[in-house]
């Protein structure tokens, strides 16, 4: 069966979308999100990216991947270094498209031997590979080294950012649902039984970690021109395992648990600003008590609740078409 | 060949810090399969214990490093009990980033009480230069090697001979079985978590004393490389750490005695992404058959 694109859920989607929007739009100008929540805004947008991204790797597909930041940093630095050259949107979008093309060939030739690894040794030869980019972006002249690149332009608002990450999560939520993403699924349930079954294994771990990284790379150009300046430091395995805990602590598999992870985490890091010093410990009690009582993630793997949530929708939708022909 | 020979006892005294910390973490591995990325921290309240019993206790070397050892231990089985136990039954990756959360929770915690300055870590060794042949080699060292092969005798010894040891290979072999066969498996992870601790915290105080500084953020690259090195030789299998140890030591003490420093971690890394692909299981590790 195949479905229009313009069909009732998504049609569905893009509402709830554009009111989503809209709202934000007009705290923006209403002043009640000021420049400074802006930037934790943007925070969320762009790590819901990356772990939406991440999650197909990992929630999705299986394979631990603890080099994200790599990726990301790739994206990052070839937006700035093209943007230094050229300090508008042009620049933006060559810079990113710089950034996809390293990334593929990157990632394609990092995923090809890693990906043969399981588990934990993944998970290690991964972070290999991220520290590996790190250190060699730390050794480059045309990357400036330890000081890092500063003054990028900054060019990103509400609109480029929203859509950005609305893109992302469409595509990868068309991803999981697509028969890749079916085929990634069996293989994170049974790599053997799948391969049995007819699936070409390495094919799809390596299309996962490809898509994974060109979005990573996505939100590391967004990330560049956001924050003016970026450091080799910033993506660093540190950045990595946050990513990581926003897959973990929304939910491992669910597209719609990363999303909300990145917001609730960015919220908590803007509630506890004001304590300084103890906000880490605070946000380090949290991680081990939500482990320690919902091992799952927030959501679990609550992503087909939202398909109900559609069919809520629908029969909502239904009952007001009813009730008002009824009237 | 006097070069060389500087940099291999430079690389074996670094070498002999990553192998300490390395034992914790495959003795971890082996028994619970958890990657604890605590363990570089451990390593460093260990640097802490050891700073405070120096100067404000006073004691001399040898009591400062056994008394590190038993309350790392403590504090080691103390965290085990409260945030890895109740996830026994979890998965894998859930006691991950419950061990992620330990490690911010412990360097944080240190920062507060500490503060987040950098101490200088007293002289409490008297530091001898001795030359051998033209290879400059200094009585802290010395000390570092001598005391890490004392202590991974010691542990060797206790996981072959003793009874305890026994259950603690069982365990690693299968739980269940061990379990059945009346092996107490709670008191053997705990006591891996205690052995771990120590041996980490050995490796705290014995950096301290070689690089004379201590920060709350000290343990987490070491940890990194201490856990490559652990990978390196083979998880969960002990003399694995040990030779993974000493070679992380050395591979990186050369790279930057003959090539460039900013590249050492990244050989560092290169290197056991190729063991990985041709070895998945590391140098010692045993190749598992896959099995339907």
């Amino acid at each position: 069966m195949k479905q229009s694109l313009f069909n009732k859920k998504n049609l569905a989607w893009l509402v709830i979308a554009i009111v989503v929007f809209f709202v934000i739009q007009f705290l923006i100008d209403a002043r009640v999100i000021n420049p400074y929540y802006r930037v934790t805004l943007f925070w969320i947008c762009i790590f819901a990216i990356l772990g939406v991204s991440l999650n197909i790797i990992i929630g999705v597909t299986g394979q631990f991947s603890l080099g994200h930041a790599g990726f990301m940093s790739i994206g990052a630095y070839s937006a700035a270094v093209v943007l230094k050259m050229m300090p508008d949107y042009t620049g933006l979008a060559i810079g990113m498209a710089v950034g996809l093309i390293i990334s593929f060939v990157v990632s394609f030739i990092v995923a090809m031997p890693t990906l043969r690894l399981k588990g934990d040794y993944l998970a290690i030869a991964t972070l290999g590979v991220g520290e590996i980019i790190r250190i060699v972006i730390l050794n480059m002249t045309i990357t400036n080294g330890a000081s890092g690149i500063s003054n990028i332009p900054f060019l990103v608002n509400w609109p480029l950012m929203f859509v950005f990450t609305v893109l992302a999560i469409a595509l990868s939520a068309n991803f999981k649902n697509s028969a890749i993403g079916r085929a990634c699924i069996s293989i994170k349930e049974d790599e053997i039984a799948s391969e049995a079954m007819g699936i070409n294994t390495t094919k799809y771990k390596v299309t996962a970690f490809v898509f994974g990284a060109l979005l990573a790379s996505i939100a590391g150009a967004l990330y560049a021109t956001s924050y003016y300046v970026i450091k080799p430091e910033t993506f660093g395995i540190t950045n990595s395992i946050n990513i990581l805990v926003i897959v973990v602590f929304g939910g491992m598999g669910s597209l719609t648990g990363s999303v909300f992870a990145a917001i609730v985490l960015g919220i908590i890091n803007i509630v506890l600003q004001p304590l300084a010093e103890l906000r880490m410990i605070i946000y380090a009690l949290a991680l081990i008590g939500i482990m320690i009582f919902r091992p799952q993630g927030l959501l679990g793997t609550y992503e087909a609740s939202i398909s109900s949530l559609f069919d809520f929708k629908a029969h909502l939708k239904r009952f007001s078409k009813a009730g008002k022909e009824k009237a | 060949m006097q070069v060389f020979l500087q940099q291999l006892v430079n690389g074996l005294s670094i070498g002999s810090i990553y192998a300490l910390i390395a034992l914790g973490y495959t003795m971890v591995y082996g028994i619970i399969k958890l990657i604890n990325f605590a363990h570089g921290d451990m390593y460093m309240i260990g640097a802490y214990i050891g700073l405070v019993s120096v100067t404000v206790f006073k004691l001399p070397f040898f009591l400062a490093l056994i008394s590190t050892m038993v309350f790392t231990a403590l504090i080691g089985v103390v965290i085990e009990r409260i945030a890895y136990k109740p996830l026994r039954k979890s998965t894998r990756v859930a006691a991950l980033i419950t061990a992620i959360g330990v490690s911010f929770f412990l360097q944080n915690i240190v920062s507060r009480i500490m503060g987040a300055k950098i101490y200088t870590f007293p002289s409490v060794l008297n530091n001898e230069l001795y030359v051998v042949g033209g290879i400059r080699i200094n009585s802290q060292q010395l000390v570092i090697f001598v005391t890490s092969i004392a202590l991974m005798f010691l542990l060797q010894l206790i996981v072959q001979k003793t009874k305890i040891g026994r259950a603690m290979r069982s365990v690693a072999v299968d739980q269940d079985a061990a379990r059945l066969m009346g092996v107490n498996v709670d008191h053997v992870i705990t006591l891996t978590f205690a052995i771990g601790s120590s041996l980490a915290a050995a490796a705290g105080i014995l950096v301290g004393i070689y690089y004379n500084t201590v920060n709350p953020l000290m343990g987490f690259a070491p940890g990194l490389k201490a856990f490559v090195a652990a990978v390196f030789g083979g998880i969960g299998i002990i003399p694995g750490a040990m030779i993974g140890g000493f070679s992380i030591g050395l591979i990186e003490t050369f790279v930057s005695g003959y090539g460039s420093t900013l590249y050492k971690d990244a050989v560092v890394y290169i290197i056991l992404i190729l063991i990985l692909i041709v070895k998945p299981s590391g140098l010692l590790g045993k190749n598992k058959k896959e099995k339907v």
